[in-house]
């Protein structure tokens, strides 16, 4: 019974971390702080659907586990790639 | 509580500390390459210590081995967005903060 109590009691601590990087998104001076921190919200997600999946007994959680973590580094190719282009692209196409 | 079971706990804190330890990087360092060798910190050590515990715990190695290849999975992405954001960073001329 204690071990169930300590994945809960680990899942909200990861959960008030992620609340605390959410000042992080308001605040971020540059969009590539806001993109660290929802870099940083996939992983402490992944790191609470983990323990949920334990805690619960339910396998289902550790694939949904797996599939965020993917789409969080998409994510942040995409952001890099799209969002934030890059200034000099038209010299790179001249040579 | 077995023993495993105290292990478990204890490699569960100090990944939670690990995770509290990014993100408190990331809220308190100055500019973007800080923040993001923080945040890589909590990705690659405080998941890696929270699946080592719940390895731990796994009822089947084949349950341990999905928990090593996500972990595996996150630490690549992870760096690889690193390296990604840090390079267009400089380029795009954020400046690296020297006090």
């Amino acid at each position: 019974m204690p071990m169930q109590t300590l994945y809960f009691a680990l899942a909200l601590f990861l959960l008030l971390n992620l609340c605390a990087g959410m000042w992080r998104v308001l605040r971020g001076p540059s969009t590539a702080d806001r993109m660290l921190a929802a870099q940083l919200f996939g992983t402490t997600i992944v790191a609470i659907l983990l323990l949920l999946a334990q805690a619960s007994g339910s396998p289902a959680l550790r694939d949904v586990a797996l599939v965020f973590a993917l789409l969080a580094a998409v994510t942040a190719v995409a952001f890099v790639q799209r969002v934030w282009p890059e200034d000099r692209e038209s010299e790179h196409d001249r040579d | 509580m077995t023993a495993t079971d105290y292990a478990a706990a204890c490699l569960f804190i100090l990944g939670g500390i690990f995770f509290f330890a990014g993100t408190a990087g990331l809220l308190r360092f100055p500019d973007v390459y800080t923040r993001l060798h923080a945040l890589t910190k909590a990705d690659n050590v405080g998941l890696g210590l929270i699946v080592a515990g719940l390895v731990l715990q796994a009822e089947s190695w084949l349950v341990a081995g999905k928990l090593l290849l996500i972990w595996l999975l996150v630490l690549f992405a992870g760096a690889c967005v690193a390296h990604l954001v840090a390079r267009r960073a400089l380029r795009k001329g954020i400046r690296i903060w020297t006090e």
